[in-house]
């Protein structure tokens, strides 16, 4: 159990690893170097290349810029922002808070609702409720999120606030200010929750159809058991299991959610300052983004198997 | 031995196609998708493409729909059913040649890796896992914003991307045919690697490799209009998404213009729910065990 334990945690490292080197690369691709993109479509000179190359060090030996950004990586820092001119590290700071909030609060939302609607349907298979809401959760996936966004803000009016997290002429202190952020938030939630539950209910709804013919219920109904406790007790829990890994691999497509619907509503979290990035290209603050988002992704993934281990009993016991 | 080999395999296609006219969401995706690409490839003869262009624009900004602009002007005064007419081949064109490039590379680990084993098989494993777990997007944008902007570069953020999933699929059909006895003679009989995949594990993996496709192209599709929304598409081709992102920057929504806001949109979710019913149909003929009667 233990050397299992570590060597997932080895791999969480390998992966986050993988990240750094990655995103270290990843934007030294295209033969010359950084500046090339950074200055695609504006007039510059061989001298103002030159500067900007030894303002950012790309004028050094690859290896000694690859040794230099590992180590301020481990130092927390990120480099410097083209165009706000402050830390990527602090920047990142700013930003992870909102989009915790978003993305944790949805992701809550959309996996009960997403849970409750794949086991209910599942149950009754084929049942007019079965088949709405099995289609209405395909209609969902099927739109991009930033259009549901457009369409909500439009369709609401001025009943919701359209962007930002919070008005300025809020008055201090915790319940006015709590308010005025839930306000701003019900429409990217919303999208948010709309675009991503489907996958949670079809996950849940085709595993618990796994469990549905499985000798043990009969037994449980043998024993007497009603239907409803059958399914809460014995038919549930079973297909659970598989529907908890899938929710964490997926935790990358509400990342990618949270990326337009930030951008589309305007709210300050790390989706919006990536989407922020792009206009320069702004390389160094793009790169932090990169490495924090797959980083974490990447890293709550490890978590979700390990929680896998404590959760399945067969698991454990082997 | 060729004649009985494709006597069996046209028996077994003809069953499928008997099997999936059966499921009637699979038969609705497949119209809607006939339409659509037939649609799409009819808009240079049937509509004038000047349209498109920003400085020969005819109409009014911001016009509702009329009997003259069916789905009204954008803010530029361009017909926006036409630059949706036009915008269906960018986002099909896109979406299936990253499709094509993702399942090509996903079909090409996943078969090496369970063909080969060993410490090769193992490194593709854990590249793959490592791909299935990055959020992709994210990916795609940085990759999307180092490359010059173009077609060629979305078709190559969207394939390189997401093509771990089909490797992990192809990879599983390939170790359950591989375990089977035939591969087994054929390999005492002298076949090579090239002869075992090329002749034995291609034909039974690629049915499964096709359902795959047919879903990975849905993803692509909403996948081209984001990155597009985003503004890393190709400036110079209106596709779905670039209209979604000007409708964005030029503020459709407090315009109250939803003519310019509903076609692209409905159109993406159209063809996306279209692929996937197509999608699930053929899943469920070919695996049985997902049919109603059992």
């Amino acid at each position: 159990m233990l050397r299992h334990v570590a060597g997932k945690l080895g791999g969480a490292v390998a992966g986050v690893a993988a990240v750094v080197v990655l995103g270290f690369f990843l934007f030294r691709m295209i033969p010359g170097d950084p500046t090339v993109t950074m200055t695609r479509g504006r007039q510059v000179d061989e001298a103002q290349i030159a500067e900007l190359r030894a303002l950012h060090g790309y004028d050094r030996p690859i290896v000694e810029q690859f040794g230099k950004y590992v180590g301020g990586l481990l130092r927390g820092d990120m480099g410097t922002s083209l165009f706000y001119r402050r830390t990527v590290a602090e920047l990142i700071g700013e930003r992870v808070g909102p989009t915790l909030l978003l993305v944790g609060t949805s992701t809550l939302i959309a996996v009960t609702l997403g849970l409750w609607l794949g086991i209910r349907g599942a149950w009754r298979r084929d049942s007019l409720f079965d088949r709405t809401s099995t289609g209405v959760a395909l209609l969902g996936w099927a739109m991009p999120a930033f259009w549901l966004g457009m369409l909500l803000s439009m369709v609401t009016g001025d009943l919701f606030p359209s962007g930002g997290m919070r008005f300025s002429s809020t008055p201090p202190g915790f319940w006015p200010q709590a308010l005025d952020v839930a306000h701003h938030m019900v429409l990217p939630s919303l999208t948010l929750i709309a675009v991503v539950y489907a996958q949670y209910q079809l996950v849940m709804r085709s595993s618990l159809l796994e469990e549905m013919n499985a000798d043990y219920l009969t037994t449980a109904r043998a024993k007497g058991l009603r239907d409803d406790q059958v399914r809460r007790r014995h038919a549930v829990p079973n297909a659970l299991l598989p529907t908890v890994t899938l929710v964490f691999l997926h935790i990358g497509l509400v990342v990618t959610g949270a990326i337009t619907v930030e951008t589309v509503y305007s709210w300050p979290g790390l989706g919006l300052l990536t989407y922020e990035a792009l206009a320069g290209p702004d390389l160094p603050l793009l790169q932090g983004t990169f490495v924090v988002l797959a980083g974490s992704v990447i890293v709550m993934n490890v978590l979700a198997d390990l929680l896998y281990q404590v959760l399945d009993p067969r698991v454990r016991a082997s | 031995m060729t004649s009985i080999v494709w006597q069996r395999r046209r028996a077994a296609v003809s069953s499928t196609w008997r099997e999936f006219t059966r499921n009637r969401g699979g038969l609705v995706g497949l119209v809607v998708l006939g339409v659509v690409v037939v649609l799409a490839l009819l808009a240079p003869l049937v509509t004038d493409a000047t349209g498109l262009d920003v400085t020969k624009a005819a109409g009014d900004r911001w016009q509702p729909p009329s009997g003259e602009y069916w789905f009204g002007t954008d803010h530029t005064g361009r017909s926006v059913l036409l630059l949706t007419w036009w915008g269906s081949r960018i986002s099909l064109l896109i979406g299936l040649t990253a499709t094509v490039l993702s399942v090509a590379i996903g079909t090409l680990v996943g078969v090496t890796a369970a063909h080969f084993g060993g410490w090769a098989s193992a490194g593709l494993m854990w590249v793959t896992n490592f791909f299935l777990v990055l959020p992709s997007l994210v990916l795609a944008i940085a990759l999307s914003t180092v490359l010059p902007r173009g077609i060629g570069t979305i078709v190559l953020a969207i394939g390189v991307t997401s093509w771990a999933s089909s490797a992990r699929l192809v990879r599983a059909q390939t170790l359950s045919v591989e375990a089977r006895p035939f591969i087994e003679r054929a390999k005492v009989l002298g076949g090579g690697h090239a002869h075992v995949i090329g002749r034995h594990v291609l034909p039974a993996v690629l049915p499964l490799v096709f359902v795959n496709t047919t879903l990975t192209v849905a993803n692509a599709i909403v996948a081209e209009a984001t990155l597009s929304f985003l503004g890393l598409g190709d400036p110079s081709m209106v596709s779905w998404g670039s209209m979604l992102r000007a409708a964005n920057l030029h503020g459709a929504v407090s315009q109250r213009a939803w003519w310019f806001l509903l076609p692209p949109g409905l159109g993406v979710v159209v063809i996306v729910l279209a692929f996937t019913l197509v999608g699930r149909a053929l899943e469920t003929v070919l695996n049985p065990r997902l049919r109603g009667d059992r």
